[in-house]
Formats: C-alpha cells, sequence, structure tokens
C-alpha cells in the first residue's frame, strides 16, 4: 500500500528491506551508525543526514562504522563482495571519490572482464550528490558522467522517494557493481511508495509527462526542475515530454530516440559541468541516431563549467533552473 | 630450526617453488625472442615467500597478489597451463586472453588476481576477510605487495581497517629491496617495513625470505592467530627478484654481480635442496624428478599455448557485466 514518505526514508526503507530479507546485505561507512567507540549512543547519527538511522540495532554485526578511510572500506566492500556479500557502502559525498576511485574503476569495475567474466562482483557505493546546500566546491558535484563513462560500471540517479526505494533495491540485489546517487537536496522530497518490497529495473527510462512539442531529458533533481518549466510551458500552449532515464548506465536510448522522432526538438536537463556530461552524451546520441528528425540544434542545460561556488548568490546560478530550462524549450520551439 | 613438516608437504613445496622457478625462467627466454605480449614482471628469486605462505592456506582462504603475480597465483593452486596461455594471449588463459600477466585471477582457488595498481590489494583483501569474519568462517585473507606499495596509503588504510575491524587478515610485504628502479633504502625511511606495524597496534615479523623454512613458520604463526580471531599481522620477507621490474629493464641500477650472487649463495631451492637432502629422508634424485616433471609441464605449456586459438572478436565486448 502507497503512502507519502520522503526520498530519505525510501532509501532507508529499501536497506531495511533487503537487510532483512537477504543475511549477506551489509552496509557501511563513515557514521553509517555514528558514535562507535564513543562514550555516548551507538547509533548516534544513523548516517550524517540520518539516512541509515535505525538500522544498527536492527541488524547487529552487518552495519559498520568505518574510520574515514574511503579507499580502505570502499576497497573492503568490493572485496567483501567479490567473497560473497551485498556489501552497500556509503560514500558521504560523491566528491570523496578522488580519495577512492582506484578501488571502483581500476579494480571493482573491471574484475569481471580482466578475469575472463569468471568473478561478479555485486557491491553498492551510495553516495550524496549535488548542489543546493551552500556545500561549496568539494561537498557539491555531480560526477555520474565520470562513473558512466566507465565499462562495468552501473550508474543510477532517482529522481523521487518511489524510483529511489525501486532502484536501491534492484542495485542491491544485481550482480554488477551499482554507483548510487542520491541528491541532497531530495531526501526531504515526499512521494507515494508502496510498503511492500519492489524494484524498478534498470535502463528503463520513466516518460514523467507526455507532450508532442519538445523532449526534455532530465537526471536526478533535473527532472523536478524540468518538470516545473513544463508546467509553466504549458499555459503557454507548449507541451514538453519530460523523460527521466533514472539510469545513465545502462541507459535507455529508445525513449529518447522515440520521443525525438516524435517532437523533433531535444533539450537536455543536466547539473554537471557541460564537457564530456550527460547532456553531451545524449546530444550524441540524437544527433547520431535521429539526426533526420531534428527540427532545431539540441540545447544542454547544464552547470557552467566552474567549480561549484558557496555564497548562494552564486550557487544559484550556478544550478539551472526551470527558468533556464523554460528559456532553452523556447529558443527550440521558435527556432526556424 | 627444526621443520614440522611431513616428507609429503616437503616435496609438495619443493615442486611449488621449482613450477614457479620453472615458469618464470620460461616466460623470461621467450619473452626475450619478442613473442610474447605487453608487460611481464618476474618472480623468480622469491618463490620461498609465496609458497611458505601459500602452503597453509585452504581454496576458501583468499589472496590478492601484484604484478609480480605469477609465483603467488601457482603457489595458490592456479593451473600453470592456463596462466601460460593467458600470458600468450590465448583464449583457453585463465582468463580467456582477456586479463594478461599482470591479472590472472582464479577466484575458485581463493586467488583474487594480481593487480596492476601497485598497493591495490589491501582494501580487497579486508573485504574478503571481512567476509569470512561476518559468516563466521576460519578463512583468512593474504594481501601480498612489494616495498613500493608498503608506501600507498591504500595499504596503510588497509592495516588499519583491518586493525580497526581485527580480521583476519595478514599482509605479506615481499620487500626485494627494489621499487622498479628505487631502493627501498631511498623510499621506505625506517629500517624494516614491519616496523610499522605497531602503528597499527598489530604484530610486525621480519623473516628471511630466501628461507622457506622461515617464511612457512613465521606466516604459519600469523595464519594461525588470524584464524583463531587475533587479528591481522604484518610479515615482513626480505628477499629479492633475480630479474629486473618488468622484462626488458637492464638494471643498471643494481650493484655489479649482486644477482649472481644471490643465485649461489642465498637461492631458495638450493638451501631448501640442501637442508631436506642432508638429513636423507629426500633424496637428491626424488628432487631432480619433481624438476623433470615440472619442467615437462612447463614446456608443454608452452606448446600448448603457442597452438593455442586467439579470442574471437565476438569476446571483445563480453564478460563486462553480469547482465546489462
Amino acid at each position: 500500500m502507497a503512502r507519502k514518505i520522503t526520498y530519505q526514508q525510501a532509501i532507508n526503507e529499501a536497506l531495511d528491506q533487503e537487510m532483512a530479507r537477504d543475511a549477506s546485505v551489509i552496509i557501511m561507512g563513515e557514521d553509517n551508525a555514528g558514535g562507535a567507540g564513543a562514550p555516548g549512543e551507538e547509533d548516534a547519527w544513523g548516517g550524517v543526514l540520518g539516512v541509515t538511522k535505525g538500522l544498527f540495532h536492527k541488524y547487529p554485526g552487518r552495519v559498520l562504522d568505518t574510520p574515514i578511510s574511503e579507499s580502505g572500506y570502499v576497497g573492503a566492500a568490493v572485496g567483501a563482495a567479490c567473497n560473497g556479500l551485498r556489501p552497500v557502502a556509503e560514500l558521504m559525498f560523491v566528491d570523496f571519490i578522488g580519495v577512492c576511485f582506484d578501488q571502483i574503476y581500476n579494480q571493482a569495475a573491471k574484475f569481471r572482464y580482466m578475469f575472463g567474466g569468471k568473478a561478479q562482483t555485486p557491491v553498492v557505493i551510495r553516495a550524496m550528490y549535488g548542489a543546493g546546500f551552500r556545500a561549496a566546491a568539494q561537498h557539491s558535484q555531480c560526477l555520474y558522467n565520470m562513473f558512466t563513462h566507465i565499462p562495468g560500471l552501473k550508474v543510477v540517479v532517482p529522481s523521487n522517494p518511489y524510483d529511489a526505494k525501486g532502484l536501491l533495491i534492484q542495485s542491491i540485489r544485481d550482480n554488477d557493481p551499482v554507483i548510487f546517487l542520491e541528491h541532497k537536496v531530495l531526501y526531504t522530497m515526499e512521494g507515494d511508495v508502496p510498503e511492500e518490497s519492489y524494484t524498478v529495473p534498470f535502463g528503463e527510462a520513466n516518460v514523467v509527462r507526455e507532450g508532442d512539442d519538445v523532449t526534455i531529458v532530465a537526471f536526478g533533481r533535473m527532472v523536478n526542475q524540468a518538470l516545473l518549466a513544463a508546467a509553466a510551458l504549458q499555459k503557454q500552449g507548449i507541451h514538453c515530454e519530460v523523460i527521466d532515464p533514472r539510469t545513465t548506465s545502462p541507459l535507455d536510448e529508445d525513449t529518447i530516440l522515440e520521443s525525438v522522432e516524435k517532437t523533433g526538438r531535444l533539450v537536455v536537463v543536466d547539473e554537471s559541468t557541460p564537457r564530456c556530461s550527460m547532456a553531451s552524451d545524449i546530444a550524441g546520441l540524437v544527433a547520431q541516431k535521429a539526426f533526420g528528425a531534428l527540427k532545431a540544434p539540441i540545447e544542454p542545460v547544464t552547470a557552467p563549467h566552474v567549480p561549484v561556488p558557496f555564497s548562494d548568490a552564486l550557487e544559484d546560478l550556478y544550478v539551472p533552473s526551470p527558468a533556464a530550462v523554460e528559456a532553452a524549450v523556447i529558443r527550440v520551439k521558435e527556432y526556424r | 630450526m627444526t621443520t614440522t613438516l611431513n616428507r609429503e608437504s616437503l616435496l609438495k613445496a619443493y615442486r611449488s617453488m621449482r613450477t614457479i622457478r620453472e615458469f618464470e625462467e620460461r616466460v623470461h627466454t621467450d619473452f626475450a625472442t619478442g613473442e610474447i605480449p605487453g608487460f611481464v614482471h618476474l618472480y623468480a628469486g622469491e618463490e620461498a615467500s609465496a609458497t611458505g605462505v601459500c602452503m597453509h592456506l585452504t581454496g576458501t582462504d583468499y589472496i590478492a597478489s601484484t604484478h609480480r603475480g605469477h609465483g603467488h597465483c601457482i603457489a595458490k593452486g592456479v593451473d600453470p597451463v592456463g596462466m601460460m596461455a593467458e600470458i600468450w594471449g590465448k583464449a583457453t588463459g585463465t582468463c580467456k586472453g582477456k586479463g594478461g600477466s599482470m591479472h590472472i585471477a582464479d577466484l575458485s582457488v581463493g586467488m583474487l588476481g594480481a593487480n596492476g595498481i601497485v598497493g591495490g590489494g589491501g582494501p580487497l583483501i579486508c573485504g574478503t576477510a571481512l567476509a569470512a569474519k561476518i559468516r563466521g568462517t576460519k578463512d583468512v585473507g593474504v594481501c601480498f605487495f612489494g616495498d613500493g606499495a608498503s608506501n600507498q596509503g591504500t595499504i596503510f588504510e588497509a592495516m588499519n581497517l583491518a586493525a580497526v575491524w581485527k580480521l583476519p587478515a595478514i599482509f605479506v610485504a615481499e620487500n626485494n629491496g627494489y621499487a622498479e628502479a628505487t631502493s627501498s633504502k631511498y623510499s621506505v625511511p625506517c629500517e624494516n617495513i614491519a616496523d610499522r606495524a605497531p602503528a597499527f597496534g598489530m604484530p610486525g615479523v621480519i623473516v628471511d625470505g630466501f628461507d622457506f623454512f622461515a617464511v612457512h613458520q613465521a606466516a604459519g604463526e600469523a595464519i594461525k592467530r588470524a584464524r583463531e580471531g587475533g587479528g591481522p599481522t604484518l610479515l615482513e620477507v626480505k628477499l629479492s627478484r633475480y630479474y629486473g621490474h618488468f622484462e626488458g629493464d637492464q638494471q643498471t641500477y643494481r650493484a655489479p654481480g649482486e644477482v649472481q650472487r644471490l643465485r649461489e649463495t642465498k637461492d631458495c631451492l638450493l638451501q631448501f635442496r640442501r637442508r631436506v637432502t642432508a638429513d636423507g629422508e629426500i633424496t637428491n634424485e626424488q628432487l631432480d624428478a619433481i624438476d623433470r616433471e615440472v619442467k615437462t609441464l612447463i614446456d608443454d605449456s608452452v606448446v600448448r599455448a603457442k597452438a593455442d586459438p586467439k579470442p574471437a572478436a565476438a569476446e571483445l565486448l563480453t564478460d563486462v557485466y553480469v547482465s546489462y
């Protein structure tokens, strides 16, 4: 039965239900419980923002606090996955990937291929990403495009509570390494989420809104920006189709291409910086495979090619806004 | 030092070391002809370390290896015939020709892979050890790494994590004196790598890596402690490699005659033979017979590797994901 819970609660519930279902699922990360070895409470934090709260006492020995040692514990999660567990390791902020990327892209991602198909590494790396918290340059990046570039990884960017739960359960059950990215601004977003366990398959885009005039492909939090823009544009008589790919790897190319074949116009909304981004990736895909359908140049709406700034005056300019999406849609709609 | 090894185990140890030596000498010879593709890093000279440690391990214990991984593979039970085919880039190789020398792995015997990234194995072996601990098995994880990797953050993080979680992990620092061309006397500022162990709250043990029996005993104690819940150990094995960092390395950074002197005075196979034949329990003839059998095995592996097919073109795109 569906009821309204937050994106954060949906993630907690997915972890809870999978840990209850499968004893090989463990979680680890910095302060995933919080308070290890300290004189006070043992489950003091439940993750820096409380996402894993309550699991420590429910699953004794399976919620591990780690030293601040990302290479060490992310690599340990990878190794444990090779030896029969299904670990979910939390990288508190995706920006910290810089100190442990080797264990993901040179180790986990490549094992199956390098070892001739004789290994499987069912590990999930959860990480918080995105701008909007005034968290500045080292705690606000997107980086899903970097992971998408790596063969062997699957990359998940849920845009709402329903998808967050279903995609996380799918991630845990999946037999390949998965990067599961949680937008920090979305943690408080509420939505209908069934109480029972369910999965949302990878590589199946969600057509969040149907329309005939312009296709908008958006990722993660940007799906919601796109929906705001589409609602405003509707009042001007422009009907947008909003597509949420839900996973960047694998990518549901067909849904995007079919939509562009129908509309002939494409806007891609991507919170990451523009070079080698999902925006450029989708633009390249459509230019290659739906060139004949295009009636206007493809419009990417992205952050600028700068680090994420601190001051709210600047950060608000950095993040693609519904107004920027609207403007892009109008440009492609009016192109002659 | 007396040994508790029975005759069968002694012969097994000799066969393991001899197989590694023969394999590496043969790869060295064949690489010089230009027929073997890519980079290879040979383990010859270090056999007592891999064998002395792996003699204590079962098929469900894991090891993580290094770019210099052939010896660890053989000692852990990976089939040398498949390994040779892998090094030759053939479809019949351990990894279907997709890994090569630096990525030979066989999880079915607990070999988590040679590793092209120096220090890459430390965190991974914490993971296999963690899985063993959580599942309540008595399995251990052994991370082999070199003096070069001893300075990598991943190794420090792994030793710290293993101590914090009291994991059944053993860190075997194979100090062969050179990280590529840089001496460990330069890159390791303390006297011994094992001196770092107390900083992580674990025992640090130093052992002569030319002496199989010394390695075997020290590793046995560390592995026993790990199996019994006593946590990790850092075992520094001091040894030498007989060849360069990679094949083709002219080794001008080494002292003239250095390797020849070691081969003549300290070689692990010579020392082993001298010792086990001294009391008459094992004869030179028995060991010579093993030498011949191993030579036949390795010769045959090369004949087969040369004749075997390369991977089919369709293999380029397979084995990336379990499902996609």
